[in-house]
């Protein structure tokens, strides 16, 4: 039984105005549990809408999307997600944002604050455990909210290009650390990224999605052992087949967009 | 500093002026000597003149703490009522849709405007002053808090749901801490129309208070007695808004000085 399943969705933004913008169509893949995926698509292509998607937040137009064979009909405490933009609150300190999941869950404070100081350690924030957020720059709010999504201790984990904002050896380090927990857990990860060293270096499947509206393009799994080396043979290949369907679909998007604008002024 | 010599410059040419002999110092007294006037406050402001005209007690001190009473109960009544309201408008659409209209219409009556009903409703002493307060803050204040509501960054209420928040903890463990800045804000600026009233309504009618110092004052043709109300209610009035940024960032602690 596949852990999530999306059947032929799409979906709408602004359906019923005249702003109408088609961000997903008709896409079906399914993963299975313990699945490392990643998706990856040209800016604007809705990977982010499709993550929201799976987590409860949106509701496609048109399909479903199935979650241990159940419709999704909100969001759950099975499936967490870290977020694009950083999302601490800024009113909590670094441990009670960390702790915020368990509190809503009614531990008491002093096995939330435990459980948030061993995250909090991994990735590297010990010692900002009692700053406020406007403290901390925006790679270590973003580690913070990846302490936060970890320590709630969900099989899924939706992770929306969680370290594009990480300089390269952090971001590097962060990584291994996912695979190290993805690994010891069996969770579920689904993990959307414009990097694509970072998506073969992760994948167990990498889903690649067209420019807007986002189809999809291919579905490619990365049959490598752990842990990769990026310059082996084999990453190359993969890097190269990624780079290829991407670069073309980048191009399409903006010869798309130019089109778009030229038939704009000339109607003006 | 500047602020120092700020005052003095006025104060120095005020003395100069009524020196000079340029202006009756029976209308515009110069400072030293209605300052002065605190010490005689006994004899013109004892119970003994008070009775017969106003029925209160005028010593300079009760006075304020009457003023300030009424200020206070009023402003925290207002802040309560408004985010109770404000919430419940947001949570349950029915009552919002049912109260938000008539709280519209209401909202743009001056507090002032409301002095004469509430003399009429709860008679001479505090309860009049203490709601001309409360209207003057919870009309507005509550539609700042609905909007406020309705501004919270999506990103923190999706951040709250994904991580289990439940519907009513996404209203009091994330929407009420996001907006309590912006309403604090709000409520700093509606407080000073708020003081205004009270003064208004105790010149007018609720006859205690520093408000009637001044009224009394005009009553006995006493402009010093005038003057030196008129001092207080001001200084009063700046040290209130200093208590109140002092209470700001400490309940804002997790902003910047800068941000507030
Ligand atoms: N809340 C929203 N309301 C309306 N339209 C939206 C909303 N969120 C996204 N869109 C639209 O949906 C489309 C896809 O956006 P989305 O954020 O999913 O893209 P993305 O693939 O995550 O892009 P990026 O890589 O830049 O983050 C865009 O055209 C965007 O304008
Ligand atoms: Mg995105």
């Amino acid at each position: 039984m596949a852990e999530i399943s999306c059947d032929r969705i799409s979906k709408t933004w602004n359906s019923d105005t005249s702003e109408a913008n088609l961000a997903i169509d008709d896409i079906s893949f399914s993963v299975e549990s313990g699945e490392f995926l990643v998706i990856i698509g040209p800016s604007g292509c809705g990977k982010s809408t499709l993550l929201s998607m799976i987590a409860g937040l949106e509701f496609p137009t048109v399909g479903s999307i199935r979650f241990r064979n159940e419709p999704i009909t909100g969001t759950s405490t099975h499936r967490s997600m870290i977020f694009q933009q950083a999302s601490l609150f800024p009113w909590l300190s670094v441990i009670d944002n960390v702790a915020f999941g368990l509190s809503l869950q009614g531990i008491s404070k002093n096995e939330r604050h435990d459980r948030a100081k061993q995250y909090l350690q991994q990735v590297g924030l010990l010692k900002s455990a009692h700053r406020y957020p406007h403290q901390l720059s925006g790679g270590m709010q973003q580690r913070a909210c990846i302490a936060r999504a970890l320590c709630l201790g969900t099989d899924v984990l939706l992770m929306d290009e969680p370290f594009a904002a990480l300089d390269v050896q952090t971001r590097h380090q962060m990584q291994k650390f996912l695979l190290e927990i993805w690994q010891g857990t069996g969770k579920t990860v689904i993990f959307v990224t414009h990097h694509i060293d970072e998506a073969v270096y992760l994948a167990d499947r990498v889903l690649i999605l067209t420019a807007n509206p986002g189809r999809m393009l291919e579905m490619v799994t990365v049959d490598m052992p752990r842990p990769r080396d990026m310059l082996s043979k084999g990453f190359e290949y993969h890097r190269n087949l990624f780079v290829d369907h991407l670069r073309s679909e980048v191009v399409r998007a903006f010869e798309e967009q130019e089109l778009a604008e030229m038939l704009d002024t000339r109607i003006k | 500093m500047w602020w120092c010599l700020s005052l003095a410059l006025f104060i120095g040419l005020w003395e100069l002026v009524t020196a000079l002999g340029w202006v009756n110092t029976l209308i515009l007294p110069p400072p030293h000597e209605f300052i002065a006037e605190i010490s005689n406050q006994e004899q013109f402001l004892s119970p003994r003149i008070g009775v017969a005209r106003t029925g209160g007690n005028f010593v300079l001190l009760t006075a304020i703490v009457a003023t300030l009473k009424r200020v206070i109960a009023g402003t925290v009544l207002g802040f309560i009522a408004a985010i109770g309201v404000g919430g419940l408008a947001c949570y349950f659409d029915l009552f919002g849709k049912l109260t938000l209209p008539v709280i519209t219409l209401l909202a743009p009556i001056a507090p002032i405007a409301w002095i004469p009903f509430a003399i009429m409703a709860f008679g001479i002493g505090d309860g009049a002053a203490i709601f001309v307060v409360f209207i003057g803050i919870f009309f507005l204040l509550t539609l700042a808090t609905v909007n406020a509501i309705n501004n919270v960054n999506q990103l923190y209420i999706n951040t709250a749901r994904v991580l289990g928040a439940s519907r009513r903890q996404v209203m009091f463990r994330v929407i009420l801490p996001a907006v309590i800045p912006d309403l604090f804000f709000i409520l700093r600026i509606n407080f000073f129309a708020a003081w205004m009233a009270v003064l208004a309504a105790e010149m007018v009618g609720v006859n205690t208070g520093l408000g009637a110092i001044v009224m009394v004052g005009r009553q006995m043709f006493n402009a010093k007695l005038m003057f030196l109300g008129m001092a207080i209610i001001g200084i009063v009035g700046y040290l209130l808004d200093v208590g109140f940024r002092q209470l700001q960032q400490r309940v804002l602690w997790w902003k910047g000085s800068s941000q507030i």
